[in-house]
């Protein structure tokens, strides 16, 4: 009996007749952050979705915390926290109020409400942009707005779609060390074009194009991989394979 | 924790109503364009009878424009701004987020009719009308609002442009409202059997309308609101269920 947090199996999705995702298998334990790489289109924000309940797979199965994202939806959203692709918000919200309604219909009252709601505006440093309305907000709080939100209810699985697509290196850093502070008590996805960031925040990499999985194994392996022993090197060599058919 | 969720939703959509101006603009409008209605085009003060009569002759047509015009909304702007992503990634059942969305905004459609108090008022300094009738008929016009909000909130589902949403919230209300009129049956007549002439007028949302605000509330009239809520709602759900299935 596997015992991951996270869990994708053989999952398949089509759009008409295109395969976005085509197979793909992969677990996440506690305690693991997994540095999601694929060129665009390769089928990254699919399986992201299937695992966050927002889109059902055709085939195969998506658990978080043993629950089932399509039978028990739910229960697996209830352990949760997800950043969508773009970080969508409210643009006549302020971070704090968008925050609050995120836990309120989880179930926060009173105490336990504010208290989440300031940990994690503190956590994603938001400071006095915290009551300004998100619309008026710079690309980069945005970001920060939405994975407050995301990890407000302090859920057990985190999946982030580009969390630190649009900041600045100061709030790339920010990010990159909020992820390995939460990195121990969570089972972590973040998806990524940023390649430098595998290294330095992930303890496992894995690697999709054309909707199927390539490389599943330490950031450390899939360097290895590459001509010059760089994770650039091997994620130009895997994908330029696939896409060159 | 579903009444926890259904709150949630409800406080952010009606909140979200007033953080614009969307609804400072609605309700400002009707509580011109309502009485506009009754005194110009419904003479009322020239019927020389103290009822609000010439207000509950217009109101269907004000609000087969305005109520579609709020529910527009509902889900083409959260598939327009991608904010469904963060919504369907929520633990909250669909019905608790179409029914909270609903619920926002026969709020706000419900301010607006509140609005209208002044010319009750003026009836009753002005005579002594029937205020049972007048109460049946706010009654009839709220459960109104509510059937043709939640036919714009259906129709908004199945797109992500606000403004197709409305012209087919709008359309789809007014046809509701038209299948009972003579032109229509009379244009049904000659060619349909008795029993199609009787289902197309027994769709109306006018007819079991007319109904309350003569002081009448019937059984069938009520069931005929709260099914029309209730089935709209269900394709609301449904469509926006279909989407996990479906993709973008």
């Amino acid at each position: 009996m596997c015992s991951a947090m996270l869990i994708a199996d053989s999952l398949v999705k089509r759009f008409g007749q295109f395969k976005a995702v085509d197979g793909v298998s992969f677990t996440v334990e506690r305690g693991e952050v997994l540095g999601f790489l694929g060129p665009n289109g390769a089928g990254k924000s699919t399986t992201m979705r299937m695992l966050a309940g927002c889109l059902e797979p055709d085939k195969g199965v998506a658990q978080i915390a043993g629950h089932d994202c399509v039978q028990a939806r739910l229960e697996a959203q209830a352990r949760l926290g997800y950043l969508p692709e773009g970080a969508p918000a409210y643009p006549a919200m302020t971070p704090r109020s968008f925050v609050a309604f995120g836990l309120r219909a989880r179930g926060f009252r009173a105490g336990a409400l504010k208290r989440a709601t300031d940990l994690a505006l503190e956590r994603a440093r938001l400071g006095d942009m915290a009551e300004k309305p998100i619309g008026t907000l710079s690309k980069g709080y945005k970001r920060r707005a939405a994975l407050a939100a995301a990890i407000a209810h302090d859920p057990a699985v985190l999946i982030l779609d580009e969390p630190t697509d649009g900041l600045d290196p100061n709030q790339k850093d920010g990010v990159r060390d909020l992820i390995r502070e939460m990195a121990p008590e969570k089972a972590i996805i973040i998806s990524t074009h940023i390649l430098e960031e595998v290294p330095a925040v992930c303890s496992r990499a894995i690697v999709i194009a054309g909707g199927r999985l390539l490389f599943d194994g330490t950031p450390n392996a899939l360097a290895q991989r590459g001509k010059d022993h760089s994770i650039e090197a091997a994620f130009r060599q895997m994908t330029q394979e696939v896409e060159g058919g | 924790m579903m009444v926890d969720t259904l709150h949630a939703v409800y406080r952010r959509e009606l909140t979200s109503y007033f953080q614009t101006p969307l609804a400072y603009v609605f309700l400002g409008f009707f509580a011109a364009a309502a009485p506009a209605f009754a005194f110009y085009t419904g003479r009322f003060f020239d019927t020389n009878r103290a009822d609000l009569a010439p207000l509950f002759d217009y109101l269907p047509l004000l609000l087969v424009i305005l109520m579609p015009a709020l529910a527009m909304r509902s889900w083409a702007e959260e598939r327009d701004r991608g904010t469904l992503e963060f919504l369907m990634a929520l633990p909250i059942p669909l019905w608790a987020a179409t029914l909270g969305k609903f619920l926002a905004s026969w709020t706000v459609a419900a301010a607006a009719l509140v609005l209208t108090f002044p010319m009750w008022m003026a009836v009753n300094y002005l005579g002594s009308p029937d205020n049972t009738a007048i109460a049946t008929g706010y009654l009839g016009a709220l459960l109104l609002s509510g059937g043709y909000l939640a036919v714009g909130q259906a129709l908004s589902a199945t797109t992500s442009n606000q403004v197709i949403a409305f012209v087919l919230g709008a359309g789809a209300c007014f046809l509701l409202t038209m299948a009972g009129l003579p032109i229509v049956q009379s244009a049904l007549g000659d060619g349909a059997p008795a029993f199609v002439s009787e289902f197309v007028a027994g769709l109306s949302a006018l007819e079991h309308y007319d109904a309350m605000r003569y002081g009448v509330v019937s059984l069938p009239d009520l069931l005929y609101f709260v099914g029309l809520i209730a089935v709209s709602l269900s394709i609301a759900g449904l469509l926006i269920a279909d989407r996990r299935g479906g993709g973008r």
